[in-house]
């Protein structure tokens, strides 16, 4: 059992255990481009190990090269000049082949909002803009009620009952709507933010998010500015988030 | 011999002719557009267009190579300067001969610095001529304040770099008094030109229209200015390190003989030293920095960490993350040179856990970059598990912990060949480790409690968490510096016997923070979109496109690549002049430290 001690031996099942855990141990299963980036760490990290003092290193190195260069290791020497080349060969397939679906794609899930909009005709600033209804405490209650009235009518069949996202059209659509129970979505965003969202839809998208990529309405043709800032206080008071403040300068 | 001799010859006489060739014929071309390029200047005044590459991107290359020399000519004089009191406080000779060759590679950049500098401003002038004229405009005073500021420095960096043995001895403190100066003028020089390209971002003092509403000073002091001050004075040092330290890398690895490589293996290390102590306070002036940003416009701030640059950010934590590996393992190689290190290795493989946690954590993307299927069985677009490493309370645990972590590599290394005499030693030692410990423990509850509280609350919490550090790391030191004071040694470091490989490393680290200072500087300029100056000037120009980023990445390689081309040179034809007289000239004569010396490094 001496391989065991062996450093070069320690490295690779250290790298085999990452990659299973990365792979089969994350639920749900993490991208694959996250995984290659993780594998990238601990690749870094397993070399860094091996090599930080000398005895360690030449212990690493030693296996390697006596594959490479031993006399009695011509057999394992002609497995690997097989095996490394049909390994690449493969990788280079599964890189190049065509595939049912569409490639892996970057998209800002959060494009910065611009200054103001122009709503009906009428200018709305987006920046350093609350909720006008807060204002407004004692008709608080009745503002959310109409939100949510607002909500099942025309947003439930996308963002879903529970507002994750899992309505009855969710399935069909790339990128998939949004999860406001994720406390990465509302709860990071001023309420503007969500207003602009709303108001304008995927085709007011700005093209770092390319507005081709999302089915989202601009619901400013259907709604009016009372019924956005409603089904906004709605999304809030359902969900227990609280949305983002303004910083303030100083 | 002969025929050898002759066909070498002639074949460089060949290559000699093809290059020439190569050249005329751009020159050529370059001819041939010129006339093209005037006639169109003719008609648009706002912008011209340069040659083959386009102003943006002639801009774009003589900016960021000006700027990395102008980083590492105003970062290394304030630690050779340190380094040269140390030396005169302690009367060792080797921090003196240290401090002159780190002026000296200074010496060997500035002119070059200054070559850009005026090649940037031409190109403001004949190619972007509404915007100059508009920064000039409002910042046309501080153009005299800049001009003096930069005879001043000359003259006193001239005066310092020669006067080094004339004001030696008794006539010390006014060579060092020259160094405060040539450091104040620099420093100085920063901040002018800083007020420029801050203005750009985030102008002030300026009414709507962009005139200026009363003095100056109110565009000088706009948001960003003294953010960006003092975040690249702390980088200039990094930077300035980690080239000092590539320089003594590239001497160690041709040295000839142990006693030139222990000398370099030194001046790495303290290089690296340098490098590592300024680098450790720089993700708190980054995100000081990032938080004057949203302050000044929220929509700017989203752009810059939430829309397009959001994998910006990503990259960024990767070389920040090799930057952190290679540090910690530098000094994990250099510990094998020093006998009595080999107590500490059994901490090796938990830092390097610890580190490489928080380098996966920190390099977590918010917006992932996933097929449909992925989507779907993640039920949606965030995962719910790396959506939460994804945020910045995670980032900012990991980063917080990743510093203590290399704070404890130094710590160990400094101790490395020391054993303690105090009679209070445990107790010292208990309240050193209980002081990280307690870091520790303020940084990741804070990092949790950050998710359950409003993200403008959370934004908050770092500040506890820098402060735990910070002052885990002035205890530590408060108590260790008198802990090891007089302390036993178990022997002398080998200085020279280091791996080459850890030299590498050095070379590796000045790379990596080249690369990322062209990062930040395009994150910096991006976030302007298609403003010249944010909501006053627009880019009208063709260019006014925001480049994606794989496009930058490749510019910023280039660059980088004509960057370490040009210190080479420089850094020959600094050496040509020492060829043959080392020995005998000098203020002071190279150490001799092969073999050992004390461990006080």
């Amino acid at each position: 059992m001496s391989f065991l001690r062996s450093r070069f031996f320690q490295a690779v099942v250290v790298l085999v255990v990452s990659f299973v855990v990365l792979r089969w141990g994350i639920r749900p299963p993490a991208p694959w481009s996250v995984i290659q980036l993780y594998m990238f760490v601990v690749l870094m990290a397993v070399l860094i190990y091996v090599s930080a003092d000398s005895d360690s290193w030449r212990a690493f190195v030693r296996p390697i090269r006596s594959t490479l260069v031993d006399p009695d290791r011509r057999h394992v020497r002609g497995a690997f000049l097989v095996a490394l080349p049909l390994l690449l060969g493969y990788y280079a397939y599964t890189q190049a082949a065509a595939r049912p679906q569409a490639p892996p794609e970057l998209r800002a899930v959060h494009p910065a909002p611009p200054a103001s909009i122009r709503f009906r005709g009428k200018e709305i600033n987006i920046s350093g803009v609350d909720n006008p209804l807060r204002k407004d405490g004692a008709a608080l209650r009745k503002h959310v009620a109409a939100g949510a009235a607002t909500y099942v009518r025309n947003c439930m069949y996308c963002h879903g009952d529970n507002l994750d996202g899992k309505g009855h059209f969710a399935s069909g659509f790339n990128p998939p709507p949004a999860n406001f129970q994720d406390p990465g979505t509302i709860a990071m965003l001023q309420e503007a933010y969500l207003f602009w969202r709303i108001a304008k839809g995927a085709p007011g998208l700005p093209k770092e998010s390319t507005p081709w990529n999302s089915v989202m309405p601009a619901w400013e043709d259907r709604l009016t500015e009372e019924q956005i800032w409603q089904v906004i206080l709605y999304l809030y008071d359902a969900t227990g988030q609280q949305p983002r403040r303004w910083e303030t300068a100083h | 011999m002969k025929a050898r001799t002759s066909s070498s010859s002639l074949a460089t006489r060949g290559s000699f002719h093809c290059a020439w060739l190569v050249f005329c014929a751009a020159a050529l071309a370059l001819a041939a557009t010129l006339p093209a390029e005037a006639q169109e200047a003719a008609r648009d005044p706002a912008y011209r267009a340069f040659p083959l590459i386009g102003s943006r991107l002639a801009v774009w290359a003589v900016a960021q190579l000006h700027l990395n020399f102008a980083a590492f000519i105003l970062g290394v004089p304030i630690f050779a300067l340190i380094i040269e009191i140390i030396g005169w406080r302690t009367g060792e000779p080797r921090y003196d001969w240290l401090s002159h060759e780190f002026v000296k590679l200074t010496f060997a950049a500035f002119s070059t610095t200054a070559l850009l500098g005026a090649a940037l401003l031409f190109l403001f002038v004949g190619y972007y001529p509404r915007f100059w004229t508009y920064m000039t405009s409002i910042f046309f005073p501080t153009y005299w304040v800049y001009a003096l500021l930069f005879f001043a420095e000359t003259f006193t960096v001239y005066l310092w770099y020669y006067g080094w043995d004339w004001l030696a001895g008794p006539r010390k403190w006014i060579h060092v008094g020259l160094g405060v100066l040539s450091n104040l003028f620099g420093t100085a020089i920063l901040f002018v030109a800083n007020s420029w390209v801050t203005f750009m971002i985030s102008p002030g003092g300026v009414d709507e229209s962009g005139a200026l509403k009363g003095s100056v000073w109110g565009a000088i002091n706009n948001f960003t200015w003294m953010p960006i001050n003092i975040h690249r004075l702390i980088a200039n040092i990094v930077f300035g390190g980690t080239i000092a330290a590539a320089y003594a890398a590239f001497r160690f690895l041709a040295a000839k003989t142990d006693e030139e490589r222990a000398r370099y293996d030194w001046m790495g290390y303290i290089g690296n030293f340098v490098a590592l102590a300024a680098f450790i306070v720089l993700p708190f002036a980054g995100y000081w920095l990032g938080r004057e940003i949203y302050a000044f416009n929220q929509t700017m701030g989203i752009t810059m960490m939430g829309g397009f640059m959001s994998w910006l950010w990503i990259i960024q934590a990767i070389l920040i993350g090799i930057l952190f590996l290679g540090s910690n393992y530098y000094l994990w190689l250099g510990m094998e040179r020093i006998p009595g290190s080999e107590r500490y290795r059994k901490y090796v493989p938990p830092m390097l856990i610890v580190l490489t946690l928080g380098f996966m954590v920190w390099a977590t993307p918010r917006s992932l970059v996933l097929t449909l299927d992925e989507a779907r069985a993640m039920g949606g677009t965030h995962h719910p598990l790396l959506g939460v490493l994804g945020v910045m309370s995670a980032k900012n645990t990991v980063v917080n912990l990743m510093i203590l972590t290399t704070f404890l590599s130094f710590v160990l290394y400094r101790r490395a060949n020391r054993v303690s005499t105090r009679g209070w030693v445990g107790t010292g030692m208990a309240v050193q480790w209980a002081a990280f410990g307690v870091a520790a423990a303020i940084v990741v509850f804070y990092g949790v409690y950050g998710y359950f509280v409003e993200s403008i609350v959370r934004i908050g919490f770092s500040v506890y968490q820098v402060l735990a550090v910070l002052a885990a790391i002035v205890l530590v030191m408060a108590i260790d510096i008198p802990m090891f004071r007089g302390a036993r040694s178990t022997g002398r470091i080998r200085w020279g016997t280091i791996a080459p490989r850890s030299q590498y490393v050095l070379i590796l680290l000045a790379v990596t923070f080249t690369w990322l200072m062209g990062l930040m500087g395009f994150a910096r300029s991006g976030i302007r979109q298609h403003w010249h100056v944010y909501g006053i000037l627009r880019d009208t120009s063709p260019e006014a496109v925001t480049p994606a980023l794989g496009y930058a990445a490749n510019v910023i390689t280039v660059v980088t690549i004509v960057f370490f081309a040009l210190v080479m040179f420089i850094f020959w034809l600094g050496g040509l002049g020492e060829k043959g007289r080392t020995a005998t000239h000098g203020h002071a004569p190279a150490p001799m430290l092969a073999g050992g010396s004390d461990a006080d490094a």
